[in-house]
């Protein structure tokens, strides 16, 4: 995907947000760190630009709740970074944003964050990417591309606020062995 | 039995030789010393090129620890540990339990000694009674029955009244006094030599002057009374710098260094292995400075002996904090070794001088038959193989403890065999010699 | 991605600045948890932290078991009386013991010098030091450090000046390895007889002119002296001691007007600080409690993965 497609396929997925929900009212955006917060940001944009209401947006960081945490014998642990939901998750609609699904792994620790902040009235999954190889039954309500992937390959998703340009490409992965992404 | 060490460089700085020559030993006497002496049935020795035949070496400040501490060492294995380090005597510290202050205990250690009949063993006796620094211990008495000295070591005589009256009682006899320098109220409770290494590692610190307070005052007395003042285990600089004056004034004053004292630095607190209780002594390892003016005063002669304060300790007792470790390492295996090593081969002393202070020297402080290879004295012969690649290796100590610094360290220079009185009471197989 | 390579936390003289820096990091993440409604995240899970401390402290270990709780770790606190004249078990052996019923970490605080280097050459566990002796108090000098960059924005070029009882603080030493690391400009001051020796060897400048020591200072740390064994030994008295080094309201004037007051505690009012000064607007004595927990939830999080060998790169969630 290129910049263009990507700005297209966000401001499709803002507009079935608003077609799905029947407006935006009790809906907050939450992105998963960290490229999920910029995605989030953008739907943020889009979705104030066709209803004129500006949605409450916040950044999780699900290091901490990650199912493989301390489950490798040695090595440093993964950077943990600033959560920062300014407000509150109760009966809320939230629209959790993530830029890659691949084994739900992820979605599954943000969910398990997310409840802990919590009680919200509904979660709804929002990626950019689905690249198949489920390992948990997670499933996205906004999908911006289905990409059918191998094992051995890996997704990156590159966006101007962290790496200066927008693009979705798929490459090998350098080691077979480690999946491109534990998603 | 006649035996002769053939072809050995023999160093006896008593007699002033310094040459390829023959040893004759007659049972258990020297019988004689020269170039290309007869065989006439006696049984022949090679000694290897470079190998050297020395007077018996003497460490004069040992921890026997019997009676009463015989699980950190006897009589039996501290003289074994001797004549595995070189040594064919060595003068032992009264600090047993009970305190040798008696003939009792004297003749139990002599006893001990004959029973091993490995080193011979010269014990010091107390200063005053129990070591407690209140009356004067029977000091004839411990002469009558062996004891070449008198010491309260393991901490300083009480008061210089105390010291003074023992030095002049002691001058009756001729015996030294033998001084743990150290001032009680400036080591308070301190662990480790008073510096950046001890800041660092928040160890509470003993400065050096702590232990020349100790040596100014033993000097003193020494003027006052005309006695022999002796500095145990010097190792601070300022201490050196007493010793020095006090020669020059003609004050009848001796000191001994450690090996550990000429090696190793404060810098062994933190490197390799942090909190080491093994670094852990008293007077404890100080700073390059002061380590640097050891080797000098070895070096210029101002310091009499080396004497290795050979502290055996369980190892149960040194496995614990740094600050409830009790002070010392044991030396008598590692002391050639590191004198070889660190002295000889790095260019500070000469091998003459090395034996001076190893052999002559201690035996002229406590008065002893030995130090030399004149003819008819007892055959008390070390000989030494000053190239000899020796790897400290604390398991194999023939100490009964292990607590060393030095496991690991490669030196050059060891000991090829040790003669007691003719016989041979310890053979190094690594040495290539079968005496 | 660096993490902290090692198995113990024994001092921060160890550390470099890129891992002091990590842990500061870790901790603005930590900080957050406890503002949550459900302050717990599952990161530590079924992980065992026993903290054996054979001083007391309520402060430290509190705060300690706050953090591994926060974790979701789950805690054992072993507190031992001891006195040096009760000999009882060894600290080898109460370790060993210990060890035998498998515990992730062992959180020790002891009254000698290398405790925690001893710990570590026995036991598998991970060590963390929570004071030992005169040497370390690394979690108090990273909490300080936190509590700095967060009021100042920085740690390098900063003044910062340490006032008290030099010789016998663990604190003091773990804050002079810490701040010189990160390029400050560190002035410790004391009466000549509480200062260790060589102390300038440390990259620190020591004065006994308070004035000296405070002039132009952004940070002002004070130490606690110990009541018990100071007077008569090391200064005449305590009123000499407040005349000569106490922070003051009027000694704190030469110093920047946005000076920060911090102090390990527990505090001697009117020994060291005053309590105006104590009480103040610059004083951030409170905060520094706070973030201990962040702090030591950051140390905790990045030591528990560790095995202390070189391990395969964990892959990044984002």
């Amino acid at each position: 995907m290129d910049a263009d497609r990507i700005g297209r396929t966000l401001t499709r997925i803002a507009h079935e947000i608003v077609e799905r929900n029947k407006g935006v009212e009790d809906l907050a955006l939450v992105g998963v760190r960290t490229r999920g917060v910029h995605i989030a940001r953008r739907i943020g944009q889009s979705l104030k630009e066709i209803t004129g209401h500006d949605i409450a947006t916040g950044a999780l960081d699900i290091t901490l709740y990650r199912d493989d945490l301390m489950r490798q014998a040695v090595g440093p642990q993964p950077l943990v970074r600033m959560t920062e939901i300014p407000f509150s998750i109760d009966n809320r609609k939230i629209l959790l944003v993530d830029d890659v699904l691949y084994t739900g792994r992820t979605t599954r620790a943000a969910l398990d964050a997310l409840i802990d902040f919590g009680r919200p009235k509904a979660i709804q999954l929002i990626v950019l990417v689905d690249r198949g190889h489920r390992e948990l039954p997670i499933k996205a309500d906004y999908v911006g591309k289905n990409l059918p992937t191998a094992a051995d390959e890996s997704v990156q998703v590159r966006l101007q606020e962290s790496d200066g340009v927008d693009e979705v490409v798929l490459e090998q992965a350098v080691d077979p062995s480690k999946p491109g992404g534990a998603r | 039995m006649k035996k002769l060490l053939k072809g050995g460089r023999v160093i006896d700085p008593a007699n002033r030789i310094d040459g390829t020559c023959d040893v004759l030993i007659d049972g258990d006497r020297i019988a004689q010393v020269g170039r290309d002496l007869p065989v006439n049935g006696a049984t022949v020795i090679e000694i290897p090129a470079g190998f050297i035949v020395s007077p018996g070496l003497i460490d004069m400040h040992v921890h026997l620890r019997e009676p009463g501490q015989e699980h950190k060492e006897t009589v039996a294995t501290g003289t074994a540990a001797a004549v595995a380090g070189g040594f064919t005597a060595v003068a032992c510290m009264p600090n047993t339990v009970p305190v040798n202050d008696s003939a009792n205990v004297t003749a139990l250690i002599l006893a001990k000694a004959r029973e091993a009949s490995l080193a011979r063993v010269y014990p010091i006796g107390a200063v005053s009674k129990g070591s407690k620094g209140e009356l004067l211990a029977d000091i004839a008495e411990l002469r009558e029955a062996g004891c070449v000295a008198i010491t309260d070591d393991g901490h300083p005589t009480s008061t210089a009244m105390l010291m003074r009256r023992a030095m002049e009682y002691a001058g009756m006899f001729n015996m030294p006094l033998v001084e743990h320098c150290e001032d009680t109220s400036l080591k308070a409770d301190g662990v480790a030599h008073e510096g950046f290494h001890a800041s660092a590692l928040g160890l509470r610190g003993i400065p050096g002057a702590c232990e020349a307070l100790g040596a100014e005052r033993g000097i003193l007395l020494a003027e006052l009374t005309g006695s022999h003042f002796h500095v145990a285990h010097m190792s601070a600089r300022q201490s050196m710098r007493a010793v020095r004056k006090g020669k020059e004034a003609g004050i009848r004053v001796t000191c001994e260094v450690a090996p550990h004292h000429f090696t190793l630095t404060d810098e062994a607190l933190a490197k390799p292995i942090p909190y080491d209780t093994n670094t852990k002594m008293n007077p404890p390892l100080r700073s390059d400075t002061d380590r640097d003016a050891m080797v000098a005063g070895i070096a210029d002669g101002t310091v009499d002996v080396i004497a290795t304060d050979h502290a055996p300790h369980h190892y149960d007792e040194k496995s614990v904090e740094f600050d409830r470790a009790p002070f010392g390492i044991v030396g008598l295996e590692t002391a050639v070794p590191l004198t070889f090593d660190r002295l000889v081969h790095a260019g500070h002393i000469t091998l003459p001088r090395m034996i001076e202070l190893l052999s002559c020297n201690p035996a002229t402080i406590l008065r002893l038959t030995g130090g030399t290879l004149s003819a008819g004295v007892a055959a008390d012969i070390t000989i030494l193989a000053p190239d000899l690649r020796v790897t400290i290796d604390a398991r194999s100590l023939h100490s009964k403890s292990r607590n060393t610094p030095f496991d690991g360290w490669i030196l050059r220079g060891g000991v090829a065999a040790t003669i007691v009185g003719g016989r041979t009471v310890y053979s190094n197989a690594a040495a290539g010699l079968t005496v | 991605m660096s993490g902290l390579r090692r198995k113990d936390l024994l001092g921060i003289s160890e550390l470099t600045p890129d891992e002091i820096t990590l842990i500061l990091d870790t901790a603005q993440a930590m900080k957050e948890i406890g503002s949550r409604t459900v302050k717990k995240v599952p990161a530590l899970r079924g992980k065992t932290v026993v903290n054996l401390f054979f001083e007391p402290s309520t402060r430290t270990r509190t705060s300690f078991e706050i953090a591994e709780k926060r974790l979701s770790a789950d805690t054992l606190n072993v507190a031992i009386a001891t006195s040096s004249v009760v000999k009882g078990e060894t600290l080898a052996d109460t370790a060993m013991n210990l060890e035998a019923m498998n515990p992730d970490m062992i959180v020790l605080r002891h009254s000698s010098s290398g405790a925690c280097h001893l710990l570590s050459r026995i036991c598998r566990s991970a060590i963390i030091n929570a004071g030992d002796g005169l040497h370390e108090h690394p979690t108090q000098a990273l909490l300080d450090a936190y509590t700095i960059r967060e009021r100042k924005g920085r740690l390098s070029g900063l003044k910062v000046a340490i006032i008290g009882d030099l010789l016998h603080s663990r604190v003091l030493r773990s804050n002079i390895h810490l701040l010189t690391k990160m390029g400050a400009d560190v002035w410790v001051c004391g009466p000549p007889t509480l200062i260790p020796a060589n102390i300038r060897d440390f990259g620190v400048r020591a004065t006994s002119v308070i004035d000296e020591a405070v002039r132009d200072a952004d940070v002002v740390m004070l130490l606690r002296i110990q009541l018990e064994r100071m007077e008569g030994a090391y200064f005449p008295s305590l009123r000499e001691y407040y005349n000569v080094f106490g922070m003051t309201e009027a000694r704190l004037k030469s110093a920047r007007p946005d000076v920060t007051i911090m102090h390990p505690g527990p505090m001697n009012r009117g020994v060291e600080i005053s309590s105006e000064v104590a009480d103040g607007p610059y004083s951030v004595i409170l905060d520094q409690v706070s973030n201990g927990v962040a702090v030591r939830m950051a140390v905790l999080y990045l030591l528990a993965g560790s095995g202390g060998q070189e391990g395969a790169e964990h892959e990044e969630a984002a």
